[in-house]
């Protein structure tokens, strides 16, 4: 990757080199730039706006089917876990049906999973304040896979069984244990794998489809979020009425023909 | 040995609103200007069109287009009792970083301060005594009036496109609009956006209780508009991603849609992105600056030689700058001496949610400035002596978003997570409003910005240290205020309230606001500031610092047009230097 595509750029959002490069290519074929005799170094810009189609970056679209980070074992217990927090019922499908665990796992295999973008550097304080917030070394992967195997020996050591094997009573049992942080785990901390699980699975329900979860745009219809529209001009003029078109992502809606 | 480029007659440091607003203004004068900013250059037609644009995940969790902690954060503690620690993920507030800065981000909100809050000091005490000042407090005048700002404050509106019913146009009180505001010279350029339901609920509650609601004035336009720079902008269309995201309708005011498309077009500008400014350089008598280093892309310092020196970048990232650079005294509390750091503001936020039996509020059909407000809470608009505190709020009802990963309001005694959760996050969506209070805060001696002892960022120098609490007085404004707002809340209708009172200790950790104000600010004691009220340096004349760094403490309101328009009052006082090079204030 080319010297702008580091964290002060925006290039890095997408996983992989391919989307990247292509931009880095565009870069370089026409804007002006900067050459030193250490290459290229900076983009100027001047006297025209440097305007191509479709330069903007898109997202790589998420194509379901096995998993990048977790191991099999490990995206059952999320896949479980996860089901317990949103489940399906009679109000619709749950985070199992969504596939936030899909979602999940592309996630934490891009710059998201391994804090990329986040200040890391220590020392790392030992008792923080609350009102000081995340000051933890682990990045999410270091969680889901510490957190998760930790898990899987409480549930052995104490029910001689693994999380999947628990029936739902005793899986929200042990949840609300970790989430007031009364369970503890064998070396890691119950409440940090607690929150991991619950926020990613929160955004995995209501996120575009495009990142894997929120299948069929389940998440959006519980609530009766339109989407992506992006003109609701005709609703602001029918003020406290009942909006009825079907909500519409990134990537269309699946009556606009399969993908 | 940094490598030197050639001269040019002006330098800026940040290509945001007050970047785009300077070299405008002065390479049009046939000026010679570079300006400098650390981000990519994005643009309206590249970075933010349909197809992409409407992300929630990626801009407004993610973060993608935001300052990156890795780069640059600053480490934060409630008082200089406790040890700081870096904000390692940014939360109650949230810096942009590229081309547009926080213009490209924000919600659009665009406030004159009153004219009160300019002379606040000296108000208060003539009308309640010394005794309503409270403990520890730096408040001080600022040393420029509402009247001297208005002409600049109109400029803003005009380039801005903003929407909304003037209140008071000359003295003269206008109906439908805000009748505590200062005089204006004229009506806003567009009008008002459309509200929704809850803000039709809020103007009739508001007004029975003799209050007085206007539509508040949004950088989101309600009708095409062209500005005189001669930039175009289209109607908004009520999308609701408009706060952490650029906008893909031309619809909201930014440097891109406003300034940018004239400013590259002037042939004695150019634009430098990826650059970091590091440092503004200092003859040898440390008494004019000759230039800037920053470090290009490829980690390259450059020395940028410059005769003018102007500083645009956000307001925690000026302050930086002046204290890596050595420009001015650093503030230190124990002393009191010293000024670059000293008066650090924020604002607070309170209010109160209001849950129907049956409403239909469609929260995703919105913008983010769509609202109706009120201003008799505001500033010095209602007696103060009998609350005990000095400040105000102003009261909005609004609906800037309906994104369901953040936005999936539940009723009090809801659990987390389960079927009981989700069924509430389902029956909540539509049924719930809020009406939220955005209130003053003012300055301390112990609220201040210096360098970190530990912590640096990547090139090594020391991260910037925030060190902030809310005071009692803010406590009690805004606890005060969340009482108001949810009187107002009952009168709509509400089947239940809950009350949000000010969140203590100030956490880093829940979003809250990017109105960070003060640390170098603008007065006419060289003693207690910073910058004279032309915002430029005492120590250094050749160096102007424009943002909301000169705040010498925050008022009720989002902080953009008040830094529009110190930006036009001190482009004014830039081109007299340009005639006769000095001090503009003597010392």
């Amino acid at each position: 990757m080319g010297p702008t595509d580091r964290s002060r750029g925006s290039t890095a959002f997408r996983q992989g080199t391919g989307p990247g490069a292509t931009r880095r290519a565009f870069l370089l074929a026409t804007a002006a730039l900067l050459v030193t005799s250490k290459g290229v170094s900076a983009r100027v810009v001047t006297k025209v706006l440097p305007w191509r189609p479709n330069e903007a970056y898109p997202v790589t679209p998420v194509v379901p089917g096995g998993y990048l980070f977790f191991t099999a074992r490990e995206a059952a217990v999320v896949e479980a876990f996860a089901e317990r927090l949103i489940p399906a019922d009679e109000l619709g499908p749950g985070a199992k049906q969504a596939d936030v665990t899909t979602f999940i796992d592309r996630q934490l295999t891009g710059p998201y999973g391994g804090h990329d973008w986040l200040y890391m550097e220590g020392p790392f304080s030992k008792n923080p304040l609350p009102s000081q917030g995340l000051q933890s070394e682990l990045t999410p992967r270091q969680q889901y896979r510490s957190g998760i195997a930790a898990l899987e020996a409480y549930c052995k050591a104490t029910f001689n069984r693994g999380f999947v094997e628990l029936n739902a009573g005793e899986q929200d049992k042990l949840i609300a244990g970790l989430e007031k942080g009364e369970v503890q785990l064998p070396n890691f901390s119950g409440k940090m794998l607690f929150t991991a699980i619950y926020t990613n699975t929160v955004e995995g329900f209501f996120a575009d489809p495009i990142y894997g979860g929120n299948r069929d745009m389940v998440g959006w219809k519980l609530v009766g979020f339109p989407g992506v529209r992006y003109d609701f001009r005709d609703v602001i003029d029918r003020p406290n009425q009942a909006y009825t078109l079907p909500p519409v992502s990134m990537q269309g809606r699946p009556a606009w023909g399969e993908r | 040995m940094a490598r030197r480029l050639p001269r040019r007659d002006v330098v800026i440091v940040g290509l945001g609103w007050t970047g785009s607003i300077v070299a405008y203004e002065l390479a049009r004068l046939g000026l010679d200007v570079v300006a400098l900013e650390r981000g990519p250059w994005r643009d309206t037609a590249s970075d933010f069109n349909i197809g992409t644009a409407p992300d929630e995940l990626r801009y407004a969790v993610r973060h993608d287009i935001f300052l990156r902690p890795k780069q640059e954060t600053l480490t934060m503690r409630n008082n200089p009792s406790q040890t700081a620690l870096p904000i390692r993920k940014w939360g109650s507030f949230l810096p942009g970083n590229g081309v547009g800065g926080a213009g490209l981000h924000w919600n659009g909100q665009t406030w004159r301060f009153l004219p009160d809050d300019f002379r606040i000091r000296s108000h208060m005490i003539e009308r309640y005594g010394a005794g309503i000042m409270p403990e520890g407090n730096q408040i001080q005048d600022w040393p420029v009036s509402y009247d001297e700002l208005e002409p600049h404050y109109d400029r803003f509106e005009q380039v801005a496109g903003i929407s909304g019913k003037a209140g008071n146009i000359k003295g003269k009180i206008q109906p439908g609009g805000n009748p505590f505001e200062g005089a204006r010279a004229r009506e806003y350029p567009t009008p008002p956006l459309k509200q929704g339901y809850a803000q039709s609920l809020f103007t009739k509650a508001a007004t029975d209780m003799g209050l007085h609601p206007f539509p508040r004035p949004s950088g989101n336009i309600s009708a095409a508009y062209t500005n005189p720079y001669g930039c175009s902008m289209a109607p908004c269309t009520y999308c609701g991603f408009c706060e952490w995201f650029g906008c893909a309708n031309y619809s909201k005011s930014s440097p891109q849609t406003c300034v940018l498309p004239a400013l590259v077009r002037e042939p004695s500008f150019e634009a430098r992105t990826d650059c970091e400014v590091t440092k503004v350089n200092l003859s040898a008598d440390g008494k004019m600056a000759t230039g800037v280093t920053y470090v290009d892309a490829s980690g390259e310092e450059c020395e940028q030689l410059g005769d003018l020196v102007l500083v645009c970048a956000f307001s925690l990232f000026n302050v930086r700058l002046l204290l890596l650079s050595g420009i001015g005294k650093p503030y230190d509390p124990a002393t009191g001496e010293g000024v670059v750091g000293r008066n650090y503001a924020y604002q607070t936020g309170s209010g109160a949610s209001a849950f129907f039996e049956d409403a239909k509020f469609n929260p995703f059909a919105a913008a983010g400035s769509l609202g109706v407000a009120l201003d008799d809470y505001n500033s010095d608009n209602f007696d103060h002596g009998p609350h005990g505190f000095v400040g105000g709020a102003s009261i909005t009802s609004a609906h800037t978003n309906g994104r369901p990963i953040r936005y999936h309001p539940v009723p009090p005694g809801t659990p987390a997570w389960g079927s009981a959760w989700k069924k509430a996050v389902k029956d909540t969506y539509q049924r719930v409003t809020y009406v939220g209070a955005q209130g003053s805060v003012m300055s301390y001696r112990n609220n201040y910005l210096d360098l970190d002892p530990t912590y640096k960022d990547p090139l090594g120098r020391p991260l910037m240290r925030m060190t902030f609490d809310y005071q009692p007085n803010e406590q009690k404004m805004a606890n005060w205020m969340a009482e108001r707002c949810q009187e107002i809340a009952k009168a709509m209708g509400a089947n239940s309230t809950r009350l949000s009172r000010l969140g203590v200790p100030w956490s880093v950790v829940p979003y809250q606001t990017t109105h960070n104000t003060g640390g170098a600010v603008m007065g006419s004691d060289p003693n207690t500031s910073v910058l004279n009220r032309y915002l430029q340096s005492w120590d250094v004349p050749n160096v102007f610092v424009m943002g909301a760094s000169a705040f010498p403490q925050n008022a009720g309101y989002n902080p953009t047009g008040t830094v529009g328009a110190l930006t036009y009052w001190s482009l004014e006082a830039i081109f007299r230097y340009l005639k006769s090079p000095g001090a503009l204030v003597p010392r």
